[in-house]
């Protein structure tokens, strides 16, 4: 019966990938156990990377240890697929058995996870992504924010041309629904006219022709919302049409240490909204980069620093609840109190969960060890909470 | 919108279906003559941009990286034909997709591994990094017409060669019937292997000229892929000048159809709708000009096979 | 040339040969027994993970399985197989969203918009041939999947959650998960049989005749484009199917599920478990998805495992995994 033995062969391959699971769940009291749940595969790969390095980082200078006891990190690629990553972080919450999930870097794919999660009641702590969506009445209390939500860096744009005085201003992002954020977040704040918006196709690879039609409308700045490879793409073609010179390029996720190995000298000068950067000091942030530079020789992102103050603000719950994870009421006040040295300093939860924090317009430029980074320029809001939070019914 | 912009949008069109065809060239030489489908052409070409880029960086010069990139994307083509590839021509079309697509998987992940995921940096050289005024305050990036320059010097060299050499009759000879040109006596195993050497090396050329003004990442050549394709298909399986044209007509059907459309919509639609349609069209039209011409002509516009 | 597109192959003597019945029935009756019992593993302590892993298999089992039906039965290569999964998914969601939760009419919706968009494009896919009907449906696959983005109202590109599973007769037993495992299951087998009594019919018949030579078939008075036209249709509703299987097991619709990627991860499980053989697209579905879960479990750089596993299969396994059961002649 050579056929049945093949067979079984694939019921043994069936079995394995249950196996991991049989093994650890006995262990599983002693250990505080973090699912990871960032893309490493496909075009997010170097996001996801930086913020697992993030994360382990937190872990390395926490001894491996949350209040007493061991913590265990399971890092999964989620391929930027929604439908793999449900997958797989059911794999994280049932075969795996984790106290908390960290992730994921897009808000697709928190969309995807952030209902099997929640309503597994364990909590769920997102370093990067925060729309709108679970702000307002969506609100829930297994879910954290250590980033910001989307539209306050976008507001950051708008706020800075208003005040810069800009007449006309044009508007660049994906054709998808994070670029629509964009446009609502920069109009919050600036009230002068947009003389275009415009929506470029997902995947689009020479900008020229937009770049010859923003010559010619010779706008006051150009504002715009280009993440990964595209942005790279943008800010390398703006500087070659001539127009980085004569047009100022206000961006968010276009020009962050993740793309500026790539973009250079290039994005020198250019201007971005964010809640951190390198430079920003407090003495938590010069270990913290200090330290990152030298485990992983590359600049930390925003994603590396959120994804360390995950890792921090878990164990800060932990202690509260002297690792005693069964009552998660209390877990949950706990990890709302966020009583934590956070690495942009002053920080604290609004009441839906998204962070109340300081935000900045940061700059490019070359440091002296030939490295690239964004540094701060001004600030720009001062303890601000996002605008959902009065529709969220917790208090 | 003014006449000048119109023409600078035209220009910018060409320049992008060069582009096209720099990266569609190969491709269809290989599928043409060999009946091939290489779905690993856009991995030869990402690995075409990351050996300039290591180049460049190792001699400190964008012309040096390039002399050193291109026999190195020849050699590795070759090495990818004697491995994996040419145990595949005999084997039907999906077997091809199914390998070339394991090809894909692998070779992604490995540039990531050697490389890193984060994207890398490949500087214009010096003296071709300005940009030349056309009118008032609008400038046209030198490098850019280095591309176009490039494109036409392909384009011209490939149809010198096809036309007029008797190398090139047998791979027009192979393209319409491979199996009757190896009946006569041909070395059609040799044919293959210098097809498909110079469609590895159009592809890391391809690769390496666009690398300047791209992101030179992980994945990079699976978008450009499908695009090769559209082109291929619409020009019709193994013609160069197939090639040459439908890359063009997409060029500028996309650069324009982007800008023109939501003009036109908003004589028909309100403008908010109009832009609102315009946004969702403008991806779809290089797609829509693919059904429409095989529709019409479901060979592609110039056909090779008879 | 052993070539599904070269159309002067000769013709197969085995055209009209049914299936010899016990050795190739054997397969395909241990496969679904496995999946019958794999729910019973909760008894020696297994998680509801499983059941997840594998319902996502037997999801994508079924899309294959009906684009086995394309390739495998008609030669007919579709690369933009995953847009009748994204329209029956957003059937599902669309639906969810302006309240109307009961599973038949999501259902009956999802078969009806497959079954629009599978008579229109291919009604206009099969005027082509060989390479240029693989292109002609990636570029239908394509227009789909920028729809899905520009559906603002719909999440767009970040795509929809899905407020609850279906309702079936007013109860919402499908929220178990191990009713949604056997309601997938039986949709799986359901569809395995009814492919399997299409392709037995004389009608499959037809459908391989032209498969082998068309234009012989269309010389005995059967008109191809008619005969493909009605697989291409089944097999877009059987894939819609799955589609509104998949948007319940995520309970999320994102323009991703019609993505060109999924179309060749479609067509990838098919000739990885073995072409025309229908059961071949379980097995397909199965080690895919095994294997990359396995492999990603243990390390990052899984793809340079699987990579070279997929060519290898390619190279040396010739008919897939089923042909190394030899199940198939």
């Amino acid at each position: 019966m050579k056929q049945s033995f093949k067979l079984a062969g694939l019921a043994a391959l069936m079995s394995v990938s249950a196996l991991p699971a049989m093994s650890q769940k006995a262990a599983a009291q002693e250990k505080i156990k973090v699912g990871v749940i960032v893309s490493l595969s496909g075009a997010g790969a170097v996001l996801g990377q930086q913020a697992r390095d993030g994360f382990n980082l937190a872990v390395k200078d926490l001894g491996g240890k949350m209040g007493g006891k061991d913590v265990e990190v399971i890092v999964v690629d989620d391929e930027l697929k929604p439908d793999v990553a449900v997958t797989k972080v059911k794999g994280l919450l049932e075969r795996d058995k984790v106290d908390f999930v960290v992730g994921p870097i897009f808000s697709n794919i928190l969309g995807a996870i952030h209902k099997p999660v929640t309503e597994n009641k364990t909590f769920l702590i997102s370093p990067n992504a925060g729309p709108s969506s679970y702000a307002g009445k969506e609100c829930n209390p297994y879910f954290y924010v250590t980033s910001y939500q989307n539209d306050q860096i976008h507001q950051i744009l708008g706020n800075v041309a208003q005040k810069r005085g800009y007449k006309k201003i044009y508007l660049m992002t994906p054709n998808y629904q994070a670029g629509k954020d964009f446009v609502a977040g920069v109009k919050m704040d600036f009230k002068g006219e947009i003389v275009e918006e415009s929506f470029i196709p997902l995947g689009t690879l020479d900008f020229q022709a937009e770049l010859s039609k923003i010559a010619s409308m010779k706008p006051d700045a150009v504002l715009t919302f280009m993440p990964g490879g595209m942005g790279v793409n943008l800010v390398k073609q703006y500087k070659q049409a001539g127009l980085l010179d004569r047009i100022p390029f206000l961006s968010t996720f276009t020009v962050d240490e993740s793309t500026l190995p790539a973009q250079q000298d290039a994005a020198i000068g250019m201007f971005g909204g964010s809640n951190w950067a390198p430079t920003l000091d407090t003495p938590q942030n010069k270990k913290f980069v200090a330290e990152y530079e030298k485990a992983y020789n590359s600049v930390p992102a925003t994603y590396a620093f959120q994804s360390y103050d995950a890792a921090m603000l878990i164990n800060s719950a932990v202690v509260a609840v002297k690792g005693d994870l069964s009552d998660k009421t209390k877990v949950a006040a706990a990890m709302k109190k966020a009583d934590f040295p956070s690495i942009r300093g002053g920080f604290k939860f609004s009441n839906n969960g998204y962070p109340v924090q300081d935000f900045f317009l940061t700059k490019v430029a070359k440091r002296a060890d030939g490295k690239f980074q964004t540094e701060i320029v001004e600030k720009v809001f001062s303890n601000y909470s996002d605008r959902y939070a009065k529709d969220c019914a917790a208090q | 919108m003014t006449l000048t912009l119109a023409l600078v949008q035209i220009l910018n069109g060409l320049q992008f279906g060069l582009i096209l065809f720099l990266i569609a060239a190969g491709l269809t030489l290989v599928f043409g003559v060999m009946d091939f489908i290489n779905l690993a052409h856009g991995v030869q070409y990402m690995v075409g941009a990351y050996l300039v880029a290591a180049f460049t960086t190792m001699t400190g010069s964008f012309v040096a990286g390039l002399a050193l990139a291109l026999p190195a994307a020849l050699l590795f083509g070759l090495l990818l034909e004697v491995l994996i590839f040419r145990h595949l021509y005999d084997r039907d079309h999906l077997d091809q997709v199914l390998a070339t697509f394991g090809v894909i998987i692998f070779l992604n992940q490995a540039v990531k591994y050697v490389w890193g995921a984060a994207p890398l940096n490949v500087a214009i050289p010096d003296a071709l990094s300005g940009a030349i005024e056309i009118t008032d305050g609008m400038l046209y990036p030198v490098w850019r017409l280095v591309i176009i320059a490039a494109g036409l010097a392909v384009g011209l060299a490939l149809y010198l060669v096809v036309n007029k050499t008797k190398l090139g009759m047998l791979v027009r000879a192979g393209a319409s019937n491979a199996a009757m040109v190896s009946a006569l006596g041909v070395n059609i195993r040799l044919l293959f292997t210098i097809v498909f050497g110079v469609g590895a090396m159009l592809a890391g050329f391809a690769g390496a000229m666009v690398a300047p003004i791209l992101s030179v990442e992980p994945g990079m050549g699976d978008n450009v892929l499908i695009l090769a394709f559209v082109v291929i298909v619409i020009g019709g399986i193994g013609s160069i000048r197939g090639a040459f044209i439908a890359a063009l007509l997409i060029g500028l059907v996309d650069t324009l159809g982007r800008f023109f459309a939501p003009t036109l919509l908003k004589l028909l639609l309100d403008p908010s709708a109009a832009s609102q349609t315009g946004r969702a069209i403008a991806p779809m039209l290089i797609y829509i000009l693919m059904a429409a011409v095989l529709f019409f002509r479901p060979s592609g516009l110039f056909p090779s096979k008879q | 040339m052993n070539n599904l597109l070269d159309l002067d192959a000769p013709a197969s003597p085995a055209l009209a040969t049914p299936p010899r019945a016990n050795r190739a029935y054997l397969l395909p009756l241990i496969v679904f027994v496995i999946f019958a019992l794999v729910p019973l593993s909760a008894l020696w302590g297994s998680q509801s993970f499983i059941l997840a892993l594998v319902t996502r298999i037997m999801i994508l089992a079924l899309a294959a399985m009906s684009l086995d039906l394309l390739i495998g039965y008609g030669a007919m290569i579709s690369f933009g197989h995953a847009a009748y999964v994204g329209l029956g998914a957003y059937s599902v969601a669309i639906l969810a969203s302006h309240g109307i939760t009961d599973g038949f009419i999501q259902l009956a919706v999802a078969l009806g918009v497959s079954l629009i968009f599978a008579l229109f494009t291919g009604a206009i896919s099969l005027r082509t041939k060989g390479v240029y009907f693989i292109m002609i449906t990636l570029a239908f696959g394509q227009m789909l999947f920028f729809l899905g983005t520009s559906l603002a109202a719909y999440g767009g590109d970040d795509g929809l959650t899905l407020a609850s599973r279906s309702m079936f007769f007013g109860s919402k037993f499908l929220k178990n998960d191990v009713a949604m495992y056997y309601v997938a299951f039986g949709v799986l087998l359901g569809a395995y049989l009814l492919l399997r009594a299409i392709v037995a019919s004389r009608f499959g018949r037809v459908l391989r005749g032209i498969r082998e030579n068309p234009v012989r078939m269309e010389a005995i008075g059967f008109a191809p484009y008619r005969y493909q036209l009605t697989a291409y249709v089944i097999a877009g509703m059987i894939a819609g199917v799955s589609g509104f299987l998949l948007a319940n097991q995520t309970e999320f619709v994102s323009p991703a599920y019609t993505a060109w990627q999924r179309s060749g991860d479609l067509i990838f499980v098919l000739v990885l478990g073995g072409l025309g053989s229908l059961h071949g697209a379980i097995i397909g579905a199965a080690v895919f998805s095994l294997l990359a879960d396995i492999l990603s479990h243990y390390t990052e750089n899984w793809a340079l495992i699987f990579g070279p596993i997929l060519i290898l299969v390619v190279l040396y396994a010739r008919g897939g995994i089923t042909g190394l059961f030899g199940s198939k002649s």
